[in-house]
This record gives structure tokens, sequence and C-alpha cells, in this order.
């Protein structure tokens, strides 16, 4: 069904940490890697290895230059996939019911075998989140890896998404963002977690925690300094004759 | 926006079969027998027609008979209950028409009121998208709501209400442009509140997540032939509005009348291959492009 439920047990999401993401694009692989070969049809490329390949992905990560009033610019990675939003748009617009929300644990879904393609919930998306599958034919989407968070069958590290598990920086976290109490809520308010594009009234579950600030290496710089003996001297000996030789040229 | 030509004809044939279908519905004097035949006919043929090039551009178009499930929120949902209403309304009220010269006003007027709610609802499924601020207007409706109607007069022959919803639908396309123009900036979604970063410095859109590419951006960054907009829009605009306004004023209404049809419909198509190419989706920002 395509009506959004009206509150879900819990907020299950990720937190993305913009200030450890070292843009390696693991996280965009391992998605690949686990979602083609399992939950619905396969993430299909075309034309993988031509002049013009491209492909249907789940996950991809951006990288953006900030560049501050003073001092040097700042480059951050910018990983990016459905956020599950509470409000989210997608699953409304959706005309066979094929897109919905789970009630459970607010994950944003789409049943492949109600999905006709049309793409309205592709347009919807403010974020860029779902992809139509050019071989498939139907909306293809992030499940959360619904099929590795609660499967049993897999150790207990790995029950969480592909791209926590993958992330070598650990800028990827996994939990409910419904409880107060829980590590990734913790960690959203004391990092001043954010939502993305807050003013399309999607409510975002997954979070964004901002870069910390930079150190600023010319802002406190001892008045002695003038005072101070330079630590390059003059060089001696046979450089010193070098550099006068060449001074003379 | 992707301007799909499927969608494209979807939305201005249908628009004028529909339209159309909305004169004969409410037509005191409705024609009846062979004449009758041929107008339902050409309103069936655009109207059908549309609605059928619609599915063309669907990936999995077997499974169109699922779309009519959601209607309680889906907009598109709704435009394909609508138009079936129409249809099978107007079918019946034109069968008695055609076969026994007979007028059942309330059926027409049935189904003349699905008509224009199947435009509206087709416009709405454009008018609601929050991440298309072009888009996201109730001057859209208003738009499609008056193209269809304008156009609908010139097809069943209204001469003089036809030129003067001709000149409501040029006034409705100039001011959808005009406002639409700002409407992107006036959303308040940037680049910085897209990234959140704006609170830093200048978010400026560095390194793509891939060097080819993707759905995303044939589907919703489409700005082929952006830069020619202003002329394409003169084109629409004289098209389907000014020349047909002129050859209206003209003697001989028949031959004169025809033309002036085809150069409104060449206008609308024109003008609403604009409506998606000019369209700009939010998503755009995270690739730094419009």
């Amino acid at each position: 069904m395509t009506q959004l439920p009206e509150k879900t047990d819990r907020k299950m999401g990720l937190v993305i940490d913009l200030d450890t993401c070292v843009g390696c694009h693991a996280c965009v692989v391992s998605c690949k890697g686990w979602n083609t070969e399992n939950y619905g049809a396969p993430l299909s490329d075309q034309n993988p290895y031509g002049a013009d390949p491209s492909g249907t992905f789940l996950n991809r990560v951006h990288s953006y230059e900030v560049q501050p009033e003073s001092g040097p610019a700042q480059l951050i990675h910018f990983p990016k996939s459905c956020l599950h939003c509470e409000d989210a748009p997608c699953v409304t617009v959706c005309p066979t019911g094929a897109s919905y929300k789970r009630t459970e644990d607010g994950i944003v879904l789409v049943n492949e075998k109600d999905c006709i393609g049309c793409g309205l919930c592709a347009w919807a998306c403010p974020y860029g989140a779902r992809e139509l599958d050019k071989a498939e034919g139907v909306m293809k989407k992030c499940t959360l890896c619904v099929d590795r968070i609660y499967n049993e069958n897999l150790p207990e590290e790995d029950r969480v998404p592909a791209c926590v598990r993958t992330c070598p920086s650990n800028a990827r976290h996994f939990g409910d963002l419904g409880d107060p109490d829980s590590a990734v809520s913790q960690l959203v308010a004391e990092r001043g977690g954010m939502d993305l594009m807050p003013e399309q009234g999607t409510k975002p579950v997954n979070k964004y925690l901002p870069p910390r600030p930079k150190d600023r290496l010319n802002e406190e710089i001892d008045i002695l300094a003038p005072l101070l003996a330079p630590v390059v001297e003059e060089p001696k000996g046979f450089l010193g004759w070098l550099d006068k030789a060449l001074e003379k040229l | 926006m992707h301007p799909a030509p499927s969608i494209i004809a979807f939305s201005t044939f249908s628009g004028l079969g529909l339209g159309l279908l909305f004169w004969l519905g409410i037509d005191s004097t409705a024609p009846t027998g062979w004449v009758a035949f041929a107008f339902f006919a050409i309103a069936y043929a655009l109207a059908v027609g549309g609605l059928i090039s619609s599915t063309f551009h669907l990936g999995r178009p077997e499974r169109t008979i699922k779309a009519f499930t959601q209607w309680q929120t889906s907009w598109l949902s709704r435009e394909a209950w609508c138009a079936v209403a129409a249809l099978v309304t107007m079918g019946i009220y034109a069968f008695l028409l055609v076969f026994f010269d007979t007028q059942v006003a309330i059926l027409g007027w049935i189904g003349a009121a699905f008509a224009l709610a199947t435009v509206y609802t087709t416009s709405m499924i454009y008018a609601q998208l929050k991440t298309v601020p072009r888009w996201n207007t109730a001057l859209t409706s208003a738009l499609f709501l008056s193209l269809s109607i304008a156009g609908g007069a010139l097809l069943s022959g209204r001469v003089t209400i036809g030129l003067v919803l001709l000149l409501v639908a040029g006034g409705l396309q100039a001011l959808w442009w005009k406002t639409g123009d700002t409407r992107f900036k006036e959303s308040g979604t940037d680049l910085k509140t897209a990234t959140g970063l704006g609170n830093i410095g200048e978010v400026r859109a560095f390194e793509p997540p891939h060097t080819g590419t993707n759905y995303l951006l044939n589907e919703m960054v489409y700005t082929v032939g952006r830069r020619h907009a202003r002329k394409l829009r003169m084109i629409a605009f004289i098209l389907m509005l000014v020349v047909p306004v002129f050859l209206l004023l003209l003697p001989y209404p028949h031959i004169f009348g025809l033309l002036a049809l085809i150069s409104h419909i060449a206008g609308v198509l024109v003008s609403r291959w604009l409506f998606f190419a000019e369209a700009e989706h939010v998503v755009g920002l995270y690739y730094g492009m419009r």
C-alpha cells in the first residue's frame, strides 16, 4: 500500500560521517556486490566495457569542494543512498502499490513484482535515490540490506548493511534512529547530525554528521616569533660557497 | 526532465481528445448519426491513442492494470480511473447519439466532468512534484485544462469561444513561463541545503560519483536544447496562439479552422516538449548541474 504508516515501530537507518569518509567508494562496490545477487532483480550494467558504460547503483559517492571565507578549501566526500524518509514522497506517488514503507522498521522497499517501471517515484525523490534498472524495467533502491540485517544465517557482525560492514574508515553507522538511547541517535545528538534538503519536507531518517571544524595554522602566531632565531641557518662550507657562486651568476 | 516523445504525445493528444469529449458532452444540441460518429471517432482516437502511447515509456507495460489500485494516494492511479470513467460514460452517451439519435444529457455532463477530471489528474502528476519547482504550482493544472478545453473547442468547430479560450490559454502559458523561470530559486533548495555544507562556505561539486552518465542524469538532468528555449518559446507561442487566432478571424471557417487547429497542435507539442526539457529536478544539484 502506498499510504505511509502513521508511525513506525523503529526507524532503522544510516548515519554517515562526512568528517571521516575518505571517498574510497568501497561502500559503492560492496553495495553493488551484495545487492546484485540477493534481494530482487540484479543491478545490471549497460555496455560495461564499452565506450559509454552505465549501470544501476543504489549508493554513489559524490565529492564536494567547500571554500570557507578564509583558509584553504576543503574536500568533502559525500556518500548518498536512500534516506528512508518518514514522509517519503516516492511511496505515495506509486500507482501500483509496489513502493511501500514498512511499519515495523521504517524501511522503504519496492515490491518488484508490482512495479510497472513508470519512474514517477524516481521523479518524486529529491535525492536521486531510485534508479530504474534498464535490463529489468523495474525500480531499484537501497533496501538497507533487509536480507542481511535480520539474516540469522550470517555471523552477528555481518548483520548490518553491506556498506556499513565494509567501510574502512568507520564513516557509516547503522541503527534505530527512533530510539533516543541508541548508539546512532547518541552520535547524531553529539555531533549535530543533519537532514539533507530539509525544506523538501521529506523528514529523512538517515542523518549526516557535518565535518568537524578544521585546525587553523595561521590564526595564532606567537608574538615573540620575530625575536626567535631562524631555524634555517645560512649554509656554510661547500654549500655556502655554492650558494654565493650561484647568487653571483 | 527527459522529454520522452511518448509522454509528450500522450499529454497533448489525450488532452485534445478529452477536450473534444468535454464539448460534445455539454453540447445541448449534440450531433447525432454519422456526424456524431465522426466527432466521437476523432475524440476517441486522440484520447485512447494518447493513453496507449503513455504506456510505451513503462519498464513493464504488461502490468499496467496494477496502476488502478492506489487511487487513494497516487495521482497517476486517479488519472487511470478518471480516464476509464470518462471513456466508458462518453462511450454510452455516443452510442445512444450515433445509433438511436437519443441524447441523454446527464450522461454527457457526467462524461464531460470525468474528461476534465482526467486532464486535471494528468496535470497533478507533474504539479505535485516538489522536486521539480517549475511544475510545482497550481498554474500547471490551469494551463493543462485551458489548453485541453481550447483545443477541444477548435476541434469541435466552436470559433468564437475557441478564440476566447485560446487567448486565456496563451495568457496562462506566458504566465507559467514567466513565473517558472524563478521558481527553482524561490524553492529554497540549492547545493547548500542539498549537502548541508553551506555553513562552512561556498559549496562546489568537485567530482561526480562516476565518469559516465546514469539513469538519474538521463532522466532528470536533461539539458539538451535548453539554450534554444527562448526561441522555442516564441515558436510555440506563435503556433499555438498567434497563428490560430489570425486564421480564425478570417472567413471560410472550415479550411482556415483546420489550419488553425493544425498550427495549434504543433504549437502545443513544442510547448509540451519545453515543459519537460526546461524543467529542472533538484537532484541535478548533487551533480553540480541543473
